[in-house]
């Protein structure tokens, strides 16, 4: 073949090609039974129990269903079960599932799947864990009936079985639950929710699709949160990854998605301008902001100056560094509990209130005995929360005329580092950047970064005595009054010992077509009940 | 001419293995750690740990290179961290709407920059030339992305012709697939446009002073007939060579535009892959575009001979 050839058979090649993608059959899909959904992050990977991310956890309970589910009051409700028995001792309990449940290959839910689902949840959950710890037997009586015996009452066995933090008690196939323990990652993602996964059409970081289940069986009562009928009444949700906000923006006012779980508040003015656009709270739990100090090493291993910097620190500062002039995005948070759940309190919050005191602060510093020891600031860079919260920080800290060494990595970088116990200079670090989300600080056992358990508590490990005394006290109260007295123990131990520093309570905001109704605010962005027209 | 096609190839594997030990070493002397993004911000540090065992990246770096080249050399590219799905799978999904953007892109560009070389070279001084090279400087200067938001802004939002973003698989026809790229390809096609358009400028006005210009001139030869058949030829071994080079830009340039547009591609999965640290695809991609950039390199060297029959190897 010689050169013009090459070049003409090369051209009739590209023509043929084209041709062929024209006479390729249309694509069409009915639209209106299509929800096009932008979720807040990437679905990387399946397993709610072995990844404990949001946005797995948001995902999978479109796949998996619960034996209970909290309601928006925070309370939970039967879902998968029928009817639950406890013994007069609170030893023994004894769980009915309803009928009708079956799994998406339309095998029926039994007790043998309940069981294995619940063991392999419980080393990854806090409560779970503490179940684990009090575990006597755990075994299916017949198909429907499971029995659970503990060597201890645990009057928080609901909450924990129905809780919407991460991870959730899942139920998934005995064979999948038993094959995989819980640090290791399914390939089979079988549940018995109102959907299943459209596996074909997954494309990690860029698409996953659900289709309805029609095996699924919804409960008679009203939908809320997690309880209730999850009646889906659309046949596919589509989840669309968009990393970049100003693309889902335009996506959206172009009718291209349908609803957008979290639009970034400088773009919102403009969504709000189109009259075809709804905007409002997504979630009324919202987030707490936080930094947190390492207690191990100088200079936060000395209270004096953990308490200068929250007696310094105002949360104004930070939170309009978050979500800028909209006043209805935050609020000041003088504690350490989610604001208007019922374990919420101020006691011991006095230290952030009022007029901020920067002599004060100096003073308690030079009490403390700093000697311009480097404060080593882990900030990452590429979460818009941390990076703003970084920088008021460190502009604090530096006015408090503390020696600010600012690292600035990424959130891969940040998780990392953050586990190292080493001393600042030795590649650890004096505080790192973080919020946690409002529907995890509800309690203290679903709220790790409030525990302090010295080795055993979370990055910065605050060993507490006074603090962690108030956990069992929380854990045996039988009413809501002895629940929010141990509480307010425990968050004055808290403040008083500064185990973190809060830097106020925020929301955000959801978007989405006026042609789409039926969403709800709350922690997890719920697709039943959501029609289109 | 084969043989020298199978030197070439063969010649590759020693820069792979190079790219290999070079991607390997980077990633485990840089920090961060799957393992705490999986456990999530709730997870404590026994937790981390478990899972950082599982996955066996607390093994030696040595261990886990040779499995690492091991699995290579059976031609597995290995099982990603994240998604537990295989990295050449995760690749074949990725691969179609990157190829695409590229091709769209390298058409769009040389259609475009090459025409205006040559009227640029032809016109030297005039306005059009000003014109040219303007644009030129101005594709050069604007970020990709700045061009993509405009571009989206007018043809999409303002005037409706034009989706935001995604992409449609070709199978699914050609208008489909073209309308989701003719944005993306103008936005990334900019700085291509510019650097192809200003060589073959410059190109075409040394050509266009050689003594067989003035003699096809003096034989009373067209004009069109002297710029794109006598000039254009000769001119063309640079042209080819910039646009080699230029292929590494689209690479790069992919990663912004893909996520302006929302494109699934290859772009996307490096760096939500390098954000993770999913170390397995993050090699896995780097290879590929490695080995795309040594096999682009040598068709640009054959491509040589078709414009140049002088040229032989």
């Amino acid at each position: 073949m010689d050169r013009r050839t090459f070049l003409k058979s090369g051209a009739v090649v590209g023509a043929g090609l084209a041709a062929g993608g024209v006479s390729a059959p249309a694509y069409s899909q009915a639209a209106n039974r299509t929800l096009r959904f932008v979720p807040q992050a990437n679905l990387a990977n399946f397993d709610p129990i072995w990844g404990t991310q949001y946005v797995v956890r948001n995902a999978a309970v479109l796949v998996w269903d619960t034996l209970y589910g909290f309601d928006e009051k925070l309370e939970p409700q039967r879902q998968m079960v029928e009817g639950e028995t406890v013994s007069t001792d609170g030893l023994t309990w004894t769980f009915k599932l309803r009928s009708g449940l079956r799994f998406h290959d339309n095998t029926p839910v039994l007790a043998k799947d309940v069981a294995a689902s619940i063991t392999r949840w419980m080393p990854r959950d806090p409560m779970g864990q503490l179940l684990r710890a009090i575990n006597q037997e755990l075994v299916a009586v017949d198909d429907t009936t499971l029995r659970w015996v503990l060597k201890l009452p645990f009057p928080k066995m609901k909450m924990a079985l129905g809780k919407n933090a991460t991870p959730m008690c899942f139920i998934m196939p005995e064979r999948i639950a038993t094959r995989f323990d819980s640090f290791t990652q399914i390939n089979e993602f079988v549940g018995s929710g109102p959907m299943r996964i459209v596996l074909n059409e997954w494309v990690p970081g860029a698409r996953a699709v659900f289709a309805r289940h029609e095996g699924y069986v919804p409960r008679d009562e009203p939908a809320s949160w997690l309880a209730g009928g999850k009646r889906m009444l659309v046949d596919r949700v589509e989840w669309i990854i968009m990393p970049d906000p100003a693309t889902a923006s335009a996506a959206l006012q172009n009718g291209e998605i349908d609803w957008w779980e979290n639009p970034i508040t400088d773009l919102v003015p403009v969504l709000r301008r189109n009259r075809n656009i709804a905007v409002d709270i997504a979630d009324p739990l919202g987030n707490i902001g936080s930094f947190r100090m390492n207690h191990l090493h100088k200079p936060f291993n000395d209270v004096r100056i953990r308490r200068a910097v929250l007696t310094a620190m105002s949360q104004e500062d930070y939170m309009t560094a978050l979500v800028g002039n909209d006043r209805a995005l935050w609020s000041p948070l003088p504690g350490f509990f989610t604001p208007n759940t019922p374990l919420y309190t101020e006691e011991g919050g006095d230290i952030l209130k009022g007029p901020r005191n920067m002599d004060a602060a100096k003073r308690l510093l030079a009490e403390g005995g700093y000697n311009n020891e480097p404060v080593t600031c882990v900030v990452a860079q590429d979460q818009p929360i941390t990076k703003a919260m970084g920088d008021v920080t460190a502009d604090l800290l530096r006015r408090m005329g503390m020696n600010v060494d600012f690292v600035a990595t990424d959130w891969g970088t940040t998780g990392q580092r953050r586990a190292m116990r080493n001393p600042p200079g030795q590649g650890g670090w004096s505080m790192f950047h973080t919020w946690h989300a409002g529907a995890d600080a509800i309690n203290p056992v679903l709220y790790n970064a409030v525990r302090a358990n010295g080795d055993g508590a979370w990055f910065g490990w605050p060993n507490i005595p006074s603090l962690e005394a108030e956990v069992p006290n929380w854990l045996a109260a039988s009413n809501l009054a002895e629940e929010r007295a141990a509480i307010g123990r425990l968050n004055r131990a808290a403040m008083d010992n500064v185990v973190y520093a809060p830097t106020g309570f925020f929301l955000s905001y959801q978007a989405w077509r006026r042609n789409v109704s039926g969403i709800v605010k709350g922690p997890i962005p719920f697709p039943w009940g959501v029609s289109k027209t | 001419m084969f043989a020298y096609f199978v030197r070439r190839v063969l010649a590759t594997i020693p820069v792979m293995a190079v790219v290999a030990l070079f991607v390997f070493s980077l990633l485990y002397l840089a920090p961060g750690d799957p393992a705490a993004i999986i456990a999530g911000d709730q997870a404590t540090p026994a937790d981390v740990e478990r899972i950082r065992a599982s996955l066996g990246l607390d093994r030696p770096y040595l261990v886990r290179f040779s499995a690492w080249v091991w699995d290579i050399l059976n031609g597995n590219l290995g099982v990603s961290i994240f998604t537990n799905l295989p990295v050449s799978t995760m690749i074949a999904q990725r691969i179609e709407p990157t190829l695409s953007l590229m091709v769209v892109t390298l058409i769009l560009a040389v259609s475009l920059a090459v025409p205006m070389g040559v009227m640029a070279a032809w016109k030297q001084g005039t306005t059009i030339d000003r014109a040219v090279m303007g644009f030129a400087v101005l594709g050069f200067s604007v970020p990709v992305f700045v061009v993509g938001y405009v571009l989206a802004y007018i043809f999409a939002l303002e005037l409706d012709w034009l989706p935001v973003q995604g992409y449609t698989p070709f199978s699914r026809g050609f208008w489909p697939w073209l309308q989701n790229l003719i944005l993306p390809a103008i936005a990334l096609g900019s700085v291509y446009i510019a650097l192809i358009a200003r060589i073959t400028r410059a190109t075409m006005l040394e050509v266009l002073q050689q003594d067989y210009i003035r003699t096809a001139k003096a034989k009373g030869v067209g004009q069109s007939s002297i710029l794109f058949v006598h000039a254009l030829k000769n001119a063309a071994v640079p042209i080819i060579t910039v646009i080699g080079i230029g292929i590494a830009l689209l690479i790069g340039g992919a990663v912004v535009t893909e996520s302006v547009f929302a494109i699934p591609g290859l772009g996307r999965l490096t760096v939500d892959a390098i954000l993770r640290r999913d170390y397995p695809v993050i090699q896995g991609v780097v290879l590929l575009f490695s080995f795309a950039y040594v096999l682009v390199n040598l068709a640009i060297d054959l491509a040589y001979t078709l414009f140049d029959p002088r040229i032989r190897y």
